[in-house]
């Protein structure tokens, strides 16, 4: 029962945040999978929902998340293939359609796929073999003991006897099943695929150009729609010229869908359905609606900021954390540091527009989407559309690019109710302006921050006045913060009170939801303290992470960061990037930044080149990461690092969402900006592995770039960065 | 109008709109459905085809430009997806997502008549026009230059294209 208790402790790690209470416990699992045996001539194997061998030695297993690019349909399968124990190379991989009876949630988000799947999945997996072996067993009439397998075969040693996986198909069908909680495991010493570089198994279709994504998707007699809302969000049709858009070319179809006031639901609006995707963009061009007066056409961004200074000034409306005496702390410090810190709202701008296709006929609604919440948006278009859910089958196809923006199912539920209004299938395809126009933003957010050092230069006081939007004691989605957030429990005398600006723009998750915010703030805070105590700010960081406050009960709370662990990244980071090994010329400098989110710990340090005339060349990034036992992937996990470092970069660089009038001014990449190839550095992957389970790799690594860049700005310019993005400030020098 | 012109070395015919941009006649009307749509404004590459052998982007060329006109798409860049470059991409694990891996490996493609052995300076100018959202632009820099050794190689050992597998289309 080790193995059981092993995985309950991931389950505790996981306090806090979005996805709290989806991790699969096992026990539930354990029955979930717990098939019953089916005997008889040339049936297939399938001990679970996740394995087919047939007769004939085909191998499938099957993917049950849904895949936007974070390899997850390559590296789960890896963990049932390691345990059932085959070749990799040829089987088949088959994504798995909605189905949480059958395959447990169904979803991707906070990178928890790593942390929820490790033990389920291979004990799915191991159950398989144990079947084998004991099939071959019977069939030899030896111990199952003496029985061992090879990839794909069952071998008896003493006799020299071997079986296949399909020979032994048929037999070890009807057999029972065993209880997946208590099947053995594998040594990891033997893994033969978890820890080798894996390509993305749908690579030869990407590569051909294949018809895989969302967009692709086709239905006999399907029309194409576009499907045009409001500006400022959620307001309603008061007049459209439906007629003349009716007589444009290629129109089949053109309607009001009423939609309600919900942010995240349907919303009001006018669609276009029509021949091709052209044909319904082209009229949409005649389209003129008359949108009704709505109550947040007003909010600008430039309101926004005006508000949270006026905020700053005062008291906090709330205190969240308050540890030990914060204003005696001040009162006898050495040294106080204060600065206010700022970040713009951020669009995710997926490379595949938001987009969804769906049929509804004889009462039953079929949906094709790249959603990252499949089941939730099952029941989003059942409650608004008055369909049973048991009548909504749900496709999950291969989404290009999620980061948090398909959590929200906004674009399938317009699909869906366009496609039962229309009565014939329906592709939707949101236009780029259409996307950046109608996300769920990353909230923007102001910090007031003090911080005291005692004479030894030692961080003895921290107070953080953040002001983010919400209501009352509300948080907008993503817009909150954990009151544990380090430097929490590290600094004696610490407080964090909050102010919230009401708000009318949607708002949710992306990549590192929270994260990628405060680690920016936080982490530029404190090189503003190490240079003001006259510390290097590696040696300053590895001074706080021994400071740890441990609370009157002596237990840190859950999902608290492990500062060994930390310490052990910023280590292994100031190693390999040669912290303070190196003169830098004037203009050219090297910033660090760590930061514990998503079960994960990174470190990295950023090495930049500041032209006189202020233009930031980012030379090269290092990252260390910590992030368990096993990489299970590692082609994958160097991916996810390489990618969240370089996006993270993007963010900072020149990335910011600004609303005017109550509608979003930025409509396409020509004015919200992704990072191009010139700009992006070599970023270099260390992982340090340790004795915990493996977490998850789509977020951990972005947040800490983001400071590591602007503390390096500060290295080489002596300029503090503490607005984003980059592209508002004047970083020359001379 | 309807527009005559040659895809993937076979003619086509399509009756569309003069200034249906060439992305939608190949994605909605000739169902080729490798070339991405990603901002409609030439600003991400995501439907870069070859247009007469040089990279383009297909959401910016009107239908009636490419009457009589020879278009690659991704579709037919090799005829069993034994270009270098497709070789290299799956060889190296360049894609994430993917989506605009289609547009990235027609540019490059391009790059690679022009320049058999680009530098990263040289590859830095080519793409600079290929979004790719998930970031893999260190990989797409490794992807180019393993398939500029792989053609390189290519050219000197065996003929041009290997027969095509039996039972493949």
């Amino acid at each position: 029962m080790t193995d059981r208790r092993t995985f309950l402790r991931v389950t505790s790690l996981a306090g806090g945040g979005l996805l709290i209470g989806t991790l699969i416990d096992l026990d539930g699992a354990a029955r979930l999978w717990a098939a019953e045996p089916i005997a008889g001539a040339n049936t297939p194997f399938t001990p679970n929902a996740f394995i087919r061998i047939t007769p004939e030695g085909a191998i499938t297993i099957v993917a049950k998340n849904p895949e936007t690019g974070q390899g997850i349909k390559t590296m789960l399968p890896m963990l049932i293939a390691e345990e059932l124990d085959v070749e990799w190379k040829g089987i088949t991989i088959e994504q798995a359609p909605l189905d949480e009876a059958k395959y447990g949630r169904q979803f991707e988000g906070g990178s928890t796929a790593t942390p929820t799947q490790w033990e389920p999945l291979r004990r799915a997996g191991a159950v398989g073999r144990q079947l084998m072996l004991a099939a071959a067993a019977q069939q030899w009439k030896v111990p199952v003991g003496q029985c061992e397998t090879e990839p794909g075969v069952v071998v008896h040693k003493a006799s020299g006897r071997r079986l296949t996986y399909g020979a032994l198909a048929t037999a070890a069908a009807g057999l029972p099943v065993p209880d997946p909680a208590s099947v053995p495991l594998k040594d990891p010493a033997t893994f033969r695929i978890i820890g080798r570089r894996t390509p993305n198994v749908d690579n030869a279709k990407i590569v051909r150009g294949a018809p895989i994504f969302a967009i692709d998707v086709t239905v006999p007699g399907m029309l194409h729609a576009i499907y045009e809302k409001a500006p400022v969000f959620g307001a309603k049709v008061a007049r459209a010229n439906l007629d003349e858009v009716k007589s444009a070319p290629g129109v089949r179809q053109v309607f009001m869908l009423e939609g309600g006031t919900a942010l995240n639901g349907l919303m009001p609006g006018v669609a276009i359905l029509a021949d091709t995707t052209w044909h319904a963009q082209a009229a949409r061009r005649r389209l003129r609606v008359s949108w009704a007066a709505h109550p947040t056409a007003s909010q600008s961004s430039a309101d926004f900021a005006a508000k949270a200074e006026s905020l700053l000034g005062g008291a906090p409306a709330r205190v969240l954390r308050s540890e030990g005496d914060v204003t005696g702390a001040f009162a006898r410090a050495a040294t106080i540091v204060e600065a206010r810190y700022e970040y713009p709202f951020l669009a995710h701008a997926t490379m595949e527009p938001q987009t969804c296709t769906a049929r509804f006929a004889d009462g039953a609604m079929e949906i094709w989407a790249p959603s990252q919440t499949p089941e939730s948006g099952r029941q989003l278009v059942a409650t608004t559309l008055g369909i049973a859910p048991a009548a909504i089958t749900v496709h999950q196809v291969r989404g290009g690019g999620g980061f948090g923006r398909r959590l929200n199912n906004d674009y399938m539920v317009e699909a869906a109710a366009i496609a039962k209004q229309a009565g014939v299938p329906v592709k939707l395809t949101w236009s780029r302006e259409d996307d950046i126009r109608h996300d769920f933003y990353r909230p923007a957010g102001w910090h007031g921050l003090r911080g005291a050092l005692d004479a030894d230069g030692r961080i003895i006081g921290w107070s953080d006045h953040f002001v983010t939007f919400g209501e009352g004691e509300r948080f907008a989605p993503s817009a909150g913060i954990q009151p544990t957030e380090f430097p929490a429990l590290f600094v004696p005398h610490f407080s964090l009170g909050s102010s919230v600006i009401p708000l009318g723009v949607p708002t949710g998750a992306l990549r590192a939801p929270t994260s990628n915010a405060i680690a920016f703030v936080f982490q530029s805070f404190i090189d503003e303290l190490a240079h003001a105590a006259g510390k290097d700010p590696i040696a300053m960081r590895r001074q706080l992470l021994q400071q740890v406050q441990k609370p009157e009960s002596g237990a840190m709370p859950a999902g608290v960061m492990d500062p060994s662990r930390m310490l052990g990244v910023l280590d292994l980071v100031a190693e390999k990037s040669g912290w303070g090994k190196r003169t830098l010329p004037k203009g050219s400098g090297m910033g660090v930044g760590f930061h514990f989110s998503h079960r994960g710990y990174f470190a990295q340090v950023a090495e930049v080149r500041v032209s006189k005339s202020g233009d930031v060349k980012v030379v090269k990034v290092w990252a260390a990461g910590d992030v368990g036992s096993t990489i299970i992937n590692p082609s994958g996990a160097e991916q996810q690092v390489q990618g969240s470092v370089l996006d993270g970069l993007g963010e900072a660089l020149k990335q910011e969402i600004t609303i005017d009038g109550g509608r979003v001014v930025q409509g396409n990449f020509n004015d919200f900006e992704l990072l191009r190839i010139p700009e992006a550095p070599p970023v270099e992957v260390h992982f340090r592995t340790t004795d915990f389970p493996p977490t998850g790799m789509g977020e951990p690594a972005l947040p800490p770039v983001i400071p590591a860049l602007t503390n390096a700005i500060f290295a080489a310019t002596g300029k503090r960065v503490r607005s984003l993005p980059l592209s508002r400030h004047d970083l020359s020098w001379a | 109008m309807v527009v005559t012109f040659t895809v993937n070395g076979t003619p086509r015919t399509a009756d569309v709109p003069a200034d249906m941009p060439l992305l939608w006649v190949l994605r909605d009307v000739l169902d080729l459905k490798g070339t991405k749509f990603g901002c409609g404004i030439a600003q991400c590459g995501a439907c870069t085809v070859h247009l007469n052998g040089a990279a383009t982007r297909a959401c910016q060329i009107p239908a009636a430009a490419v009457q009589g006109q020879r278009i690659t798409t991704i579709e037919g860049l090799s005829t069993d997806a034994t270009h270098p470059l497709q070789l290299a991409w799956q060889e190296l694990d360049v894609p994430q997502c993917g989506y605009c891996q289609a547009g990235q490996i027609m540019q490059a493609a391009d790059l690679l008549t022009k320049n058999p052995t680009p530098t990263d300076a040289d590859i830095d100018a080519a793409m600079v026009g290929n979004l790719c959202r998930c970031a893999t632009y260190q990989r797409i820099r490794e992807g180019i230059k393993r398939a500029a050794v792989l053609k390189r190689e290519g050219a000197k050992a065996t003929p041009a294209r290997p027969a095509r597998r039996p039972g493949e289309a």
